[in-house]
């Protein structure tokens, strides 16, 4: 036992934690005055980026950061303008996002829920960000999108092609414009059809996650509705490696088709193996073994090398488009890198212009303003075509490319051939569909924050 | 005082201090200077993190300090503890007492249950089994195996769990927060204090964690002093020689180990009150890794080693993985040009993405140079100023003990 002797220190130590803690009820939240969180101070405004830097994605994530720097430096009136050129709005004048000079700050999520959720909070809480944007995985997508609706900040999704984002798990403060799932079935249906006939039998590889059951569940029912038969679907382990055991059952369940429902790493391994196994030399029920592979990307397609030559996919864009938008997005990204930018950096140059000019038509940063702004709201010029922001659920909807793997590709970039662009009334769906969470699935009200 | 004796009670004290004053000690920098962007970390996010992390690295220290049982899978206690309250939020209602609860009990069965078969080995043995166990539950959790058995959703698998709008929440009337709440007070109501360029922001949720924490750190400290802290210092000592003399040590260590299990369960359940949301990842083997090279970067076996540990990893996590080049470029802005370019490619691998680099490097030299942790480095530097100080484990050699 000790005896406590009150000296002078020890009573001003007490002293000020008493303050504090007698301050602590007096609920000041962040920027009380100003009616929402983070509302932008001086002559800036800060945003963050949260992307994969590290881990199995982190290919997609270091490229989606390339273009939003670009985008960055378009907004602030640097470089060519790029898209801003080509946008059907023209409120956005290269003087930043309502006269403030945009900022930005990064952070890496690892593809980790946990990760990504603590880089978003220090974004907002320590950094003010107003916006975040970015991400390649849906698990990561929907936890971010949770906690900015929490704050009250908004949520430009980046890669995310699960149904549940703008689905089940929708929320008024999160905007996708990627495409999902339920597109991506409902674009390769008839294409496959035209190619394969309606007499197949197909073996699904799925990524056990999120991603991986929507993204089966919308290519089963696609094909099953041209006639093809499920001859059985397996689950595999994200980041499995090995897929040889998962491969070897597929020729004696008799089916004549492939389809796999993996993507990054896994897709890249899971193809390879396929093709090592010579299942694409095979013939069952008297047709040529065919192998699916319903997401794809550039960097998935590099990484494959020339197992992918004739495997159809599909995306959400791609470089080799030839419509305006496009042409100017390609060309200040190459001059800026030296290559082609991916589909994940497309779809996260264009959330962050779309945000710009969403607060400079709302006229306000209020999150509530922003999301009155893109609820509903028409635009082309972004390389997609005529688009639409859908209120009901704050998905984007636009064409959809089928992709094909090039036969004989001239460069390293020149990997995916266009085979249709799909068109938008093709793979439009109720807000309601039972895949998107039925009629129980809700936005909520915009939260303002503070 | 508390039932500590003066050392301990000063320790305690200091940290009492150290925890409520964190929000301003940690803001060292104005708000909108260049170093304030880059190092403050006194942001509520991050503060409730190290005193939750800080939890859990105590009740690990009073099973790795004490008994030297080496667990390697210890965040699958912090991952069950995490989707309690989840389940409890889902359930009951937002408030955080039922969920803080459950989560401790949940642990504990868990931890039961685990330690019961991990235990009849040691050393190597004993690590491999509860880190076989943590990657077995982790498999459960991110695909939800037992979710898919039942027919319904228990971890919601790799997209995480988390409340929906159209849960029952039998508990909750209308009123109330839609966030986790203290009886109606929220966990994010926040009150900001602007001086001059500082800006200090004091948080409920995180002082609501710093006073479990204070709690679970001063029940450390009476374990530490305890015949039964005793007792697992001598299993750690010579378990063979203990059980020759008829004694048996299985109770003590299985205890130890719920205890620990417990802790990590606590940290869990407050982790999912600040942020009601839970994944997998959190039990993934390298969640467990991080707790070891926590405890083991603050010094194993010392009262507050281990603390300072997860505050530094921590740290190097949130805030040198956020430092990229264009913050390098501002800092080094009044340099000539081929100085400031030649700086960045310099720094550039340690920050940011490469903040794991900067870990290992540390991680290494704290190994090397100072095999008892921060808190050796502490000690030298106390020693260097000519003042006599006792880590913690020598401070109980002025009592007398019984002999055998």
């Amino acid at each position: 036992m000790s005896k406590s002797n009150f000296s002078r220190r020890g009573v001003l130590k007490t002293g000020a934690i008493a303050g504090a803690g007698l301050a602590l009820p007096t609920y000041l939240r962040a920027d009380g005055h100003s009616g929402f969180t983070n509302a932008p101070q001086g002559d800036t405004v800060k945003i963050g980026f949260n992307v994969p830097q590290t881990g199995p994605y982190a290919e997609e994530g270091l490229d989606e950061l390339r273009a939003q720097e670009l985008a960055v430096e378009h907004l602030n009136g640097m470089g060519d303008g790029g898209m801003l050129n080509t946008f059907s709005e023209k409120n956005l004048d290269g003087t930043g996002i309502l006269g403030k000079k945009v900022e930005f700050v990064t952070g890496d999520t690892q593809t980790k829920s946990d990760v990504a959720r603590a880089s978003a909070q220090s974004m907002i809480q320590k950094d003010g960000c107003i916006m975040i944007n970015g991400g390649s995985s849906s698990g990561v997508a929907v936890a971010v999108q949770g906690l900015c609706q929490e704050a009250g900040v908004i949520f430009m999704a980046g890669l995310t092609h699960s149904n549940d984002t703008t689905g089940k798990d929708r929320k008024a403060n999160g905007f996708r414009h990627f495409f999902n799932g339920y597109m991506s079935g409902a674009a390769l249906g008839p294409v496959l059809e035209n190619e394969y006939g309606n007499e197949r039998r197909a073996y699904h590889l799925t990524a056990d996650y999120n991603w991986g059951w929507t993204q089966q569940e919308s290519i089963q029912a696609a094909t099953e509705a041209i006639g093809w038969q499920t001859a059985e679907t397996v689950l595999t382990p994200v980041g499995a490696g090995d897929f040889s055991s998962y491969i070897a059952p597929v020729l004696n369940s008799g089916a004549d088709t492939l389809i796999l429902n993996h993507y990054g790493g896994d897709m890249v391994n899971s193809l390879t193996q396929a093709v090592q196994f010579g299942l694409r030399d095979k013939q069952v029920n008297g047709k040529d073994f065919t192998i699916i592979v319903p997401l794809y990307s550039e960097l998935m397609a590099a990484g494959a090398g020339s197992n992918i030559q004739g495997v159809f996919g599909s995306m959400n864009w791609n470089w080799q488009l030839q419509d305006e938008g496009t042409k100017a997005f390609v060309k200040s990204f190459g001059e800026k890198y030296g290559f082609p930018p991916s589909n994940a950096a497309h779809t996260c140059y264009v959330q962050t212009l779309l945000y710009a000019d969403a607060v400079t038509r709302a006229g306000t940063f209020n999150p509530c303003g922003v999301v009155e702004a893109l609820e509903d709201f028409d635009f082309d010029g972004m390389g997609n075509g005529p688009t639409t922001y859908r209120g009901a659920d704050h998905q984007c909807f636009k064409d959809v490319l089928v992709m094909k793997g090039k036969e004989n590709p001239t460069n390293q970039y020149d990997t995916l051939e266009i085979v249709e662009v799909t068109p938008r009334a093709q793979v439009e769906y109720a807000a309601d569909h039972p895949m998107f969470g039925g009629a129980e699935a809700s936005l909520g009200d915009c939260n303002p924050g503070a | 005082m508390l039932g500590l004796n003066s050392r301990d009670l000063k320790l305690f004290l200091l940290v009492v201090a150290m925890t409520m004053l964190a929000p301003i000690l940690l803001n060292p920098f104005p708000a909108d200077s260049a170093l304030g962007e880059s190092f403050n970390a006194g942001y509520p996010a991050l503060l409730q993190r190290f005193v939750i992390f800080g939890l859990l690295v105590i009740g690990f220290n009073i099973l790795f300090g004490l008994t030297g049982y080496l667990s390697f899978g210890h965040a699958a206690f912090l991952g069950v503890g995490s989707y309690a309250a989840v389940w409890m939020f889902k359930l009951l209602s937002y408030n955080v007492i039922p969920a803080i609860i459950l989560s401790v009990i949940v642990a504990g069965i868990f931890s039961v249950v685990i330690g019961y078969v991990a235990l009849r080995r040691s050393g190597i043995y004993f690590s491999i089994l509860t880190l076989a166990f943590a990657q077995m539950m982790y498999a459960i959790a991110y695909s939800d195996l037992v979710g898919k058995f039942l027919g319904t959703i228990v971890t919601n698998g790799e997209t995480g769990l988390q409340v929906y709008a159209d849960d029952p929440q039998i508990l909750a009337s209308p009123g109330d927060p839609v966030l986790p709440h203290l009886f109606g007070l929220e966990m994010n109501a926040q009150t900001v204090l602007a001086v001059g360029g500082w800006e200090f922001t004091f948080q409920f949720g995180y002082y609501l964690s710093a006073l479990v924490m204070l709690a679970g750190f001063y029940l450390s400290i009476r374990i530490f002093r305890s015949p039964f802290g005793m007792m697992l210092r001598a299993i750690k000592s010579n378990q063979t020689r203990m059980s020759y003399t008829g004694l048996d040590t299985k109770p003590y260590m299985l205890a130890a180990f719920v205890i620990s299990g417990c802790y990590a369960g606590l940290a869990g359940g407050l982790m999912s009150s600040m942020d009601p949301l839970t994944g997998g990842e959190r039990m993934f083997w390298t969640a467990s890794g991080e707790i070891v090279v926590m405890s083991i970067l603050g010094g194993v076996g010392t009262l507050i080693g281990p603390v300072l540990g997860a505050g530094l990893i921590k740290y190097l996590e949130n805030i040198i993985s956020k430092i990229n080049d264009g913050i390098l470029h501002q800092w080094f802005a009044f340099m000539p040009d081929w100085l400031d370019n030649l700086l960045v490619t310099i720094i550039h691998p340690f920050v940011g993405k490469g903040w794991h680099l900067t870990l290992g490097l540390l991680f290494m030299a704290v190994v090397i140079f100072l095999p008892g942790g921060l808190m050796q480095l502490g000690e030298k530097i106390a020693a260097l100023f000519g003042r006599k100080t006792k880590s913690d484990d020598d401070a109980k050699t002025g009592a007398t003990e019984p002999a055998e």
